[in-house]
């Protein structure tokens, strides 16, 4: 499924604001409260993830990539799209739950993050999650710190919980260069 | 038969604004970049009219329209001079080597055709 | 102006050219070199860049080089004279239009200020000239005021009727003016009517064709004033006689006449119609373009086109990689025809490749010509005095390398004028000339472009930089460094002797910025000097950032690339040759030198790869500041051009790998940083300063490689 005929490829990602006043980094409001959102929503080991629709640009089969030596071992490696070199992430195991035993049938979600664009690897695509801004709630304070950093809030699906991903915290890549397990990535996240 | 322009210039974009310009108009433009250029462009059929700068390299404005005037075959056709402004003896230079008239820089698209017209047709 | 601002783009581009020749005169001027062309070429190019700023009315430019072009053209008829002073202002106001330039190519704010001020100055020494320049006033547009008959103000759209006798003298026709093109511009003005006078022509055996003998009366009944009517006379005034005369009695038409165009008359009678025809040929003749002869040398492309071209020659190249990597597998015998074709479409795509990047080469002028400046504007900060000399700036190279010399370049020059020259009076009391020469050069070699930057300094002080060194720990106490080894410490990070870092060179990047960069494109840079004479900093790149020759291997199963520039020649070892350190290092020896060895796979943490040298192949390679190493690698795929792609677009540098191609499969291949390798296995033949002794078999630093022996592809299979 190409979702980039969809989105305008020189759209900006653009961080939603969602009302719950935890987005920061001086994202500007882009639509006003309670115009409906959407996301693109799929599951890693299980549970069931977001990404702005807006930041999406493509959504293939996982193929062969190419490792990288010495990197994170979430850093699959870099595929060639279209010409271009992209870097494949792995979710599950950036979230700590091992590496994806990949197939065919796995997904990459080609997202925008910045100037960047990377890959992630998920397990499988879901819907379109439309919702207004005040349906988004906070992720609440938890004992490790690390996850906050990286959702932006929490929607309700299904009567499923969909944590929304701040792609921009989740690929700080020059964190991950360092260590690259999820504690320390938090840690480094919170500087 | 639409009518030959020489158009001759050491600066390029004076050269695509007047070729532009005449070409636009339906004349057919030859481009020289000096007043030798402008010798050797003359070679084959002739031309109807030669547009030329002063201030070239090698054979200047003044030259290039001395040795048109003793050349027979281009004792009669009319040749204009680019001046600018702030150099008006160079149209009585230019006049007195044998150019039939002048066009100041920086010229208006529709002066230039104006111009063109009255010498050339 | 809409129809000519298509035209801007040309126009600053040229001015580019332009004020890169008004440069290399005006160094001329200064050197005692000029010839007397000299000075016409500098009016002319400030002319030429006043004519193009008037036609696209950037102001402060025309306003500027009004003043200068005023000035020239005195000084080159000799009513001002050319001293060196006077040279010097030539130079700042060279300096000043340059910025005037660049400001109306951005369509940022003018430096109108300092413009002013120097226009001041230019005006102040034209006004010396011997005798009285004339007097430029700028609306002289037309010649309004040759007339006999004083403007008389009508109504506008009164409509009045002059009556002109024109009589042209032999004079007009000389001119090629012609009357019949008069009067019928006359016509666009109103109702005409012309009777002709024939009184003064003669027999037909008396008519000397050169001779004028037709006169004529114009009726001229229009609306568009006095000015106009002389305006279409404008040109020939002084070759006839014309007098325009408004006939106040203008009851209905004047006394019938006939309506003789004695010259062509009714030829062009069905004029309109042949104009349109004329019209149409000429727009269909527009595309075959001009007369006999015309000479079309070079034209413009949009850059993003030629990148695209490139790009896609370079998907091409892939494709066809791919299909030829298919064809391997085909059976051979049966399809002659299909493998030849494919043979012969490599070679084919081969050829548009280079022919590809040869259109993006582009000499290295354009950076070279900011240098003048960038010497005039230092040495007048530090008190110092030097020129610049260029040698081989027509030297092309690709567009993409291009843009990454001018840092360094500018960078290396700028340490030269800062450390490397002396101040005049120290010159002058060690017998040198006051003004320092800095050559900049430019020229191929061995594929590759090398660039030189040398000055006549003091050379590189080795003790201090030795001492220095020692300070911070990069050297080990007590350890003796040749000389070239000292110079290379000068590209370690953070190293300066200056006393003061001063503004101009040591803002905190260091040679060894300059140095990575340099390395991260391919390039390589040192530096050698001789105490007392000089200084010389070389450059190497290669021509073109977007594609390379590599050679591809195999370890540990994944494939990668090695730039063959830095490969050397591969070969299997024997058992015997490879040599075990009692720290775990490997050596191989060849020819007697030992070679560290180098296990991609474990650099890589690849499992599986080839754990025997002499089971698997060395390729021997060579890096600028590592010295020499070999590869262990499982096999050899072979050599090819493979077209470099970013790694770092979307992700971040990673240490041993410099980028990354798209092989014939579609996947992706990283293409090898050697000197990365070296760095992470710390592996060198050019051990630390102070370890000479260590490493069997001595130490030779290599400064290139001489030969580079390829290996045949089926050399190991």
């Amino acid at each position: 499924m190409d979702l980039s005929s969809t989105t305008d490829p020189t759209d900006r990602p653009a961080p939603t604001t969602a009302g719950d006043g935890e987005s920061g980094s001086g994202a500007t409001e882009r639509q006003s409260v309670g115009e409906p959102l959407q996301f693109v929503t799929f599951t890693v080991a299980e549970e069931a993830y977001a990404v702005d629709i807006m930041q999406v640009r493509e959504i293939k089969a996982w193929s062969e990539v190419t490792r990288l030596p010495n990197q994170p071992e979430h850093m699959r490696g870099v595929l060639n799209l279209r010409g271009v070199i992209v870097p494949i992430f792995d979710l599950r195991c950036r979230f700590g739950s091992g590496l994806t035993d990949a197939t065919a049938t796995h997904v990459v979600v080609i997202v925008a993050v910045a100037d960047r664009v990377v890959g992630i690897l998920v397990d499988a695509v879901s819907d379109i999650l439309t919702v207004s801004a005040e349906q988004i709630r906070p992720v609440p304070e938890m004992e490790t710190r690390g996850d906050k950093d990286f959702l932006k809030g929490l929607a309700t699906s299904d009567d499923r919980m969909v944590a929304i991903l701040r792609l921009d915290a989740l690929f700080d890549l020059n964190e991950l260069a360092a260590d690259g397990t999820p504690e320390s990535a938090g840690t480094a996240a919170e500087q | 038969m639409s009518k030959k322009i020489l158009a001759v210039d050491d600066s390029k974009t004076m050269r695509d604004m007047i070729a532009f310009t005449l070409r636009g108009a339906g004349y057919e433009v030859v481009e020289a970049d000096d007043g030798e250029d402008a010798l050797s462009k003359l070679g084959g059929s002739g031309v109807n009219l030669v547009i030329t700068d002063i201030n070239m390299p090698r054979l200047d404005g003044i030259g290039l329209i001395k040795k048109l005037r003793s050349d027979p075959s281009y004792r009669s056709t009319p040749i204009l001079v680019l001046t600018t402004e702030s150099e008006s003896s160079k149209k009585d230079e230019g006049r007195e080597a044998g150019a039939t008239g002048w066009i100041v820089k920086p010229f208006d698209p529709d002066q230039l055709l104006k111009v063109v017209q009255k010498v050339c047709a | 102006m809409d129809d000519l601002s298509r035209f801007r783009d040309t126009y600053l581009a040229e001015c580019e050219e332009l004020l890169r020749d008004l440069e290399t005169h005006l160094s001329a001027l200064h050197d005692g070199t000029a010839d007397s062309e000299c000075l016409n070429s500098i009016f002319r190019a400030v002319h030429s860049i006043k004519a193009g700023a008037g036609m696209f009315k950037f102001t402060e430019l025309v306003d500027f080089s009004h003043e200068f072009e005023a000035l020239l053209d005195n000084m080159r008829d000799g009513r001002v004279e050319v001293t060196a002073e006077r040279v010097d202002l030539l130079f700042k106001a060279s300096d000043v239009l340059a910025d005037l330039v660049g400001a109306a190519a951005e369509g940022s704010e003018p430096p109108a200020a300092a413009a002013n001020m120097l226009a001041k100055d230019l005006a102040a020494i034209t006004s010396t000239a011997k005798t009285a320049p004339e007097a430029n006033t700028p609306d002289q547009a037309t010649r309004g005021d040759a007339g006999t008959s004083a403007e008389q103000s009508r109504q506008p759209g009164e409509t009045v009727c002059y009556r002109i006798d024109f009589y042209p003298a032999a004079e007009l026709f000389r001119h090629a003016n012609e009357p019949l093109l008069l009067i019928r511009e006359l016509k666009t003005l109103g109702e005409v009517e012309v009777e002709v006078d024939l009184s003064r022509l003669p027999d037909l055996q008396q008519i000397e064709p050169e001779n004028a003998y037709l006169g004529w009366t114009i009726t001229l009944r229009s609306d568009c004033g006095q000015d106009a009517v002389r305006e279409v006379f404008e040109f020939v005034e002084d070759d006839c006689r014309l007098d325009i005369h408004i006939d106040a009695n203008d009851a209905g038409s004047p006394a019938p006449s006939e309506e003789t165009d004695a010259s062509p008359g009714r030829r062009n009678g069905a004029e309109g119609s042949d104009r349109k025809q004329a019209d149409r040929a000429a727009e269909e003749g527009q595309a075959a373009k001009g007369g006999p002869g015309a000479r079309i040398s070079s034209i413009r492309v949009d850059l993003d086109r030629v990148d695209r071209l490139v790009n896609m020659v370079g998907e091409l190249v892939i494709t066809q990689s791919m299909l030829s990597q298919q064809a391997d597998d085909l059976p051979s015998d049966r399809l002659i025809q299909f493998t030849r074709g494919l043979e012969e479409l490599a070679t084919h795509t081969r050829e548009l490749q280079e022919s590809v990047m040869a259109i993006r080469m582009q000499p290295v002028k354009s950076v070279f010509a900011r240098m003048p400046r960038l010497v005039r504007e230092v040495t007048d900060k530090l008190g110092k005095r030097a020129r610049l000399v260029t040698i081989g700036e027509e030297t092309e190279v690709d567009k993409t390398v291009i843009e990454e010399i001018s840092d360094p370049i500018t960078h290396m020059i700028r340490n030269s004028l800062d450390h490397g020259l002396e101040p005049p009076e120290e010159r002058e009391a060690a017998g040198k000339p006051a003004d320092g020469t800095i050559t900049l050069s430019a020229e191929h070699r061995g594929g590759r472009i090398v660039i030189n930057i040398r000055d006549d300094g003091r050379g590189i002080d080795h003790s201090a930089v030795l001492a220095r060194a020692r300070e911070r720990g990069l050297v080990a106490p007590g350890a003796e460094l040749a000389p070239d080894e000292i110079e290379d410490l000068l590209f370690e990070p953070g190293f300066s002797t200056a006393a003061t870092v001063t503004d101009i060179s040591g803002r905190g990047v260091g040679l060894d910025v300059v140095r990575r960069n340099i390395q991260g494109l391919g390039g390589r840079v040192s530096v050698s000097s001789s105490p007392g004479s000089g200084t010389c900093f070389t450059m190497t790149l290669p021509l073109t950032l977007a594609v390379m020759d590599g050679m591809i291997v195999v370890a540990g199963g994944e494939k990668f690339v090695i730039p063959t520039t830095n490969i050397i020649e591969s070969m299997r070892p024997g058992r015997d040759q490879v040599n075990r350190l009692p720290s775990g290092d490997e050596l191989v020896e060849v020819r007697g030198d030992y070679l560290p060895l180098l296990y991609i796979a474990r650099a890589f943490s690849i499992d599986g790869a080839v754990d025997d040298p002499s089971h698997g192949l060395v390729v021997l390679a060579e890096t600028e500041r590592k010295g020499r190493v070999g590869l262990v690698v499982d096999e050899l795929l072979g050599q090819q051009q493979v077209v470099i792609k970013s790694l770092e677009d979307n992700y971040d540098p990673v240490p041993g790998i410099s980028a990354a191609t798209i092989l014939g499969n579609g996947l992706v291949a990283p293409i090898l940083d050697i000197e990365g390798l070296q760095s992470m296995s710390q592996i060198s033949t050019s051990p630390p300063p102070g370890l000479a002794a260590a490493i069997p078999g001595g130490v030779r630093r290599t400064d290139a490689i001489a030969s580079i022996e390829q290996p045949e592809r089926n050399q190991w299979t």
